[in-house]
């Protein structure tokens, strides 16, 4: 065989960046309905993720809530919540991970992946879809907090702050996610990851005041992403908090934006590569 | 969309898998399938099949070599190469929450069919798949073979000008087989190029024009089934006896007529004779047995099955693990 008996390529027109760009909009919002979809077909699934933040806001809030003493009093819900909203987006990373996962082993990311798609679209309709699943958890979880007596107290414009500051946290850990769902070899490793968002939420100032751990686990907590999320959205609802006057305490919101940034400037650039030495 | 020539070109394609010790995956791997017509891959596991799919289908890189299908580079071209293909990889790549409908349209969307289109293109499938009546129920109710003619129906939305299918009928029972064999032959008729790979050595015969044989990376015998059938040389007579007969009596009866090893199946009473002239060696057999007094099952003539070639190509180290795959 000889390469240079090969038929010439035939000439297609290269689309302009401007059409491209369109089809990328275009595919992302085919991924996300795709994913809206599931949401319909599969309920049980979709609702539970939603009811199980409830749970566990229940579980703390009745029975042990009791137990722990508020420094300004008060309601230990008006303390709790802010917590678990940012419990949730951890909460939340296993949705894209079994996502992920799924598609890859029983290849319809190849199948993606050989199709004249955007190749962006597969993860941003991915993004899209798991900001939305969030966001309607969120507030299931904001009506069951005002059911339970949590308020906000803060200006209408800091509590939406307030969402936006978690939606970004989510948006980081989705790609923690779309890594680990890449990495994982099955569904076994999923369960890995959903057993080890526990200790990371309970090493937080989520449900206690890290103060009262021993020094050097209180000062993980301290500076766990969790809880630099969770202390500036008590902020910005001006909820009660653990801490006053540490540079953590005085620097909340700052870090509530940091941590999520750096997350992401690790994870995504790890994502991709990750997704583009499938063709290795 | 009609190319002179080659639809599939592969010319002297390597691949080793990052991170692996082990041998090439493919190693001076060459390929040649002239436009509307089924080729198909035929090999133990491990013998790269699936690699020289991934590659051709732009799901892996290539270390070396060159490739084009559909007269475009796999490398440098591979959008358009996209463009062009299906691909029905070795799992049903489908989506199982999703019903069988929502899944064509989905896949038809992604490859940029208006709504109504690929409302249209998700319809005639279905029909031509036998799959209308199941059209509206979540892919995970599904049979194996209807998952099957789903994915090669996803496949084909575009209308490819080449198909890839790997392993098309790994796992499937027989009747799920049957189905998605004739859903195959269909596409034959509308003269869509196929790389086919397979295990199963009567699927290739079944289906494919031409066979190339895998071994280690690299082709080491291609031609149509009959073609390879003959490579091997010479015909062979089956006796089947009865179970109280005494096989190896027979067997030292016979021995004469052989040009070569006899192959003797204690479990199905079957003795196979190479021979090299069919009417001498049909009488001087049915004469040894008639001399003996012995009334066969069966004595039949005939060609080497794709089974024995291969096994003669491959070489004994292989031939456990293909005789058990081509069972």
């Amino acid at each position: 065989m000889n390469p240079t008996l090969y038929p010439p390529a035939r000439v297609t027109q290269t689309s302009s960046h401007l059409v491209r760009f369109g089809w990328t909009i275009t595919d992302t919002w085919t991924m996300t309905r795709r994913d809206l979809l599931h949401w319909r077909l599969r309920p049980a699934t979709v609702i539970m993720g939603w009811f199980f933040p409830v749970m566990i806001v229940l579980l703390f809030g009745l029975f042990f809530g009791g137990a722990i003493r508020i420094p300004q009093g008060g309601s230990y819900f008006e303390f709790l919540m802010p917590g678990m909203f940012a419990t949730t987006m951890l909460f939340n990373l296993d949705t894209t991970m079994i996502a992920v996962t799924t598609d890859a082993s029983k290849g319809v990311t190849d199948r993606f992946r050989s199709l004249p798609m955007s190749a962006s679209a597969v993860v941003l309709g991915r993004c899209l879809a798991d900001l939305l699943n969030s966001l309607v958890g969120l507030t299931i979880l904001i009506g069951a907090g005002l059911l339970l007596g949590w308020r906000w107290h803060g200006s209408m414009s800091s509590s939406l702050g307030a969402v936006g500051l978690l939606l970004l946290l989510r948006f980081a850990l989705l790609w923690v996610g779309i890594l680990c769902g890449l990495l994982a070899r099955g569904p076994e490793s999923v369960a890995a990851v959903q057993v080890l968002v526990w200790p990371i939420s309970f090493l937080s100032n989520v449900f206690v005041d890290p103060s009262t751990m021993p020094p050097w686990l209180g000062m993980l907590a301290q500076w766990n992403p969790l809880s630099a999320t969770t202390e500036a959205i008590r902020h910005l609802f001006l909820n009660p908090g653990w801490q006053t006057g540490t540079w953590i305490s005085e620097h909340a919101v700052f870090l509530a934006v940091v941590y999520p940034l750096l997350i992401t400037a690790c994870f995504l650039p790890l994502s991709v590569r990750t997704y583009r030495r499938l063709s290795r | 969309m009609e190319h002179s020539g080659s639809a599939i070109a592969a010319y002297h394609v390597c691949k080793r898998y990052a991170g692996t010790k082990e041998k090439a995956a493919l190693n001076g791997f060459d390929l040649e399938v002239p436009s509307g017509t089924i080729c198909a891959l035929l090999g133990p596991n491990g013998a790269g099949k699936t690699t020289a799919v991934k590659i051709l289908s732009t799901l892996l890189q290539l270390d070396a070599g060159l490739a084009r299908v559909a007269g475009f580079d796999v490398t440098t071209q591979a959008r358009q190469v996209r463009e062009h293909i299906g691909l029905v990889g070795q799992y049903a790549a489908i989506d199982e929450i999703l019903t069988a409908r929502q899944n064509l349209v989905l896949f038809a969307r992604l490859n940029h069919l208006s709504s109504r289109q690929a409302a249209l293109c998700a319809d005639t499938l279905l029909e031509q798949f036998a799959l209308t009546e199941a059209a509206k129920k979540p892919v995970s109710t599904f049979s194996g073979g209807m998952r099957r003619r789903l994915d090669l129906a996803a496949s084909l939305i575009v209308s490819p000008s080449v198909l890839f299918v790997d392993e098309p009928t790994t796992g499937l029972d027989p009747a799920g087989r049957r189905e998605v064999w004739a859903a195959m032959r269909s596409l034959v008729a509308t003269g869509t190029t196929m790389l086919l790979t397979t295990q199963y050595l009567e699927e290739a015969d079944q289906l494919a024009h031409r066979i190339c044989m895998l071994k280690e990376g690299r082709v080491i015998a291609e031609g149509t089934p009959d073609a390879l059938k003959s490579a091997l040389g010479g015909d062979w007579l089956d006796i089947v006896l009865h179970p109280d007969t005494d096989i190896n009596f027979v067997a030292h009866i016979v021995k004469p007529v052989a040009r070569g090893d006899l192959d003797i199946d204690r479990q199905a009473n079957r003795i196979s004779i190479p021979i090299t002239e069919r009417t001498k060696a049909l009488l001087a057999v049915a004469m040894a047995l008639s001399e003996a007094g012995i009334e066969p099952e069966d004595l039949t003539l005939r060609r080497p099955t794709l089974d024995e070639v291969f096994l003669h190509l491959t070489g004994p180290a292989r031939s456990a693990n293909a005789l058990e795959v081509a069972s």
